[in-house]
């Protein structure tokens, strides 16, 4: 049954989310935590290797929650499963790609759906970081100083693009030096 | 062409960090400029086939250059690349870190990184807002969204429906009142 749970779970992630990366996350924030599957604490730890790692998040989250709930097996069924939709769904658009480009270029219906999403979209990547404040990640006043100087280094380039800017708002540092300051401050 | 699929994907998908939107350019330089597989204005276009799908941008366009490149076997070859090194990079840190997480070191580290990541995934509405041409109006489409998932707790599967559905009926409605 667990098998089956797991197979589900990553399907409908792969089905719905659209917008990828950050967009899928409050989805399989949403699975996990409704199945039980990763604490609070575990699936901001795994979102912290994903960004420190190679590959896409969305994999990686389905091989890490695979692996933990149901051992080798289930992290390649998770990451068959988060596939799988993609699979169906791009080799079909692969197969019609002439009839495709033809009929949906310029269809209202198809490009006014594409613009919707993409609000909404933007609305599932807050709710994701909003799910996330929570006193388990936030400890103590610390904790939101890193939060704020974080956020700020990641905007910074939106304002001032050059090569400083590009280098300190990158999330691997970002991440590491977090680490360091963590290390420093709790240990 | 599965193997030579395989390694390009395989190159590209243990050398970048930072997920789909990173590959793409490696992916343009490889596939493109390199082995000349598809021109650039079938790149394009498969670039907003991959996002408009649902699902991972890497994987979706690993698949639609395997099909086009080599069918079915290219498909097998591109998508395994894109997928494996992820899966086993994970696979190897998901089972150390059950040990790992109890080294007060290691905890300490991590105190630090959770708000830190809170923050990395907030910080890309900013750009994201930007390039939706949010307006003021239009802004209420993802607080609501926000506020549901977040608060309603509703599923997001329901919000993306809900969007899906509300558009089609509205431009149906509004065509239907003009052909009267």
């Amino acid at each position: 049954m667990l098998y089956l749970a797991l197979f589900i779970s990553f399907f409908k992630i792969g089905l719905f989310g659209f917008g990828g990366g950050l967009a899928i996350l409050s989805l399989i924030q949403m699975e996990v935590e409704s199945h039980g599957w990763m604490s609070q604490q575990e699936f901001v730890d795994i979102v912290a290797v994903s960004q420190v790692t190679p590959g896409p998040i969305g994999i990686n989250c389905a091989t890490y929650v695979g692996y933990t709930t149901a051992g080798f097996w289930g992290s390649v069924l998770a990451t068959s499963a988060i596939v799988l939709p993609s699979l169906i769904i791009m080799l079909s658009i692969c197969k019609a790609y002439f009839w495709l480009s033809n009929k949906f270029q310029g269809n209202p219906y198809y490009e006014q759906t594409l613009r919707m999403l993409r609000f909404t979209v933007v609305g599932l990547v807050a709710s994701a970081a909003l799910m996330l404040i929570k006193p388990t990640n936030f400890i103590d006043a610390t904790s939101w100083f890193i939060f704020a100087v974080v956020a700020v280094l990641t905007i910074l380039p939106n304002f001032a693009k050059n090569k400083v800017t590009d280098i300190i708002s990158h999330p691997i540092l970002l991440i590491v030096l977090a680490g360091v300051a963590g290390y420093c401050i709790y240990a | 062409m599965f193997l030579q699929l395989f390694w390009t994907y395989l190159k590209i998908g243990t050398f970048t960090l930072g997920g789909g939107y990173a590959m793409l350019p490696l992916i343009q330089r490889e596939v493109v400029d390199r082995q000349g597989w598809i021109d650039e204005e079938e790149f394009l276009n498969m670039i907003a086939l991959a996002q408009a799908a649902p699902g991972l941008i890497a994987v979706n366009s690993a698949i639609f250059i395997g099909w086009r490149v080599g069918g079915w076997r290219g498909v097998c070859g591109a998508v395994l690349g894109a997928v494996l090194p992820s899966f086993l990079i994970i696979l190897t840190i998901a089972m150390v870190f059950q040990d790992w997480k109890e080294v007060p070191a290691v905890e300490a580290a991590f105190k630090g990184i959770r708000p830190a990541v809170v923050a990395l995934i907030a910080a890309p509405l900013f750009k994201m807002a930007k390039s939706a041409k949010i307006s003021w109006i239009t802004a209420l489409i993802p607080i609501a969204a926000a506020l549901l998932i977040w608060l309603g707790h509703v599923n997001p599967v329901w919000v993306i429906l809900a969007t899906i559905l509300i558009t089609l009926c509205s431009i149906w409605l509004s065509s239907y009142r003009s052909s009267k």
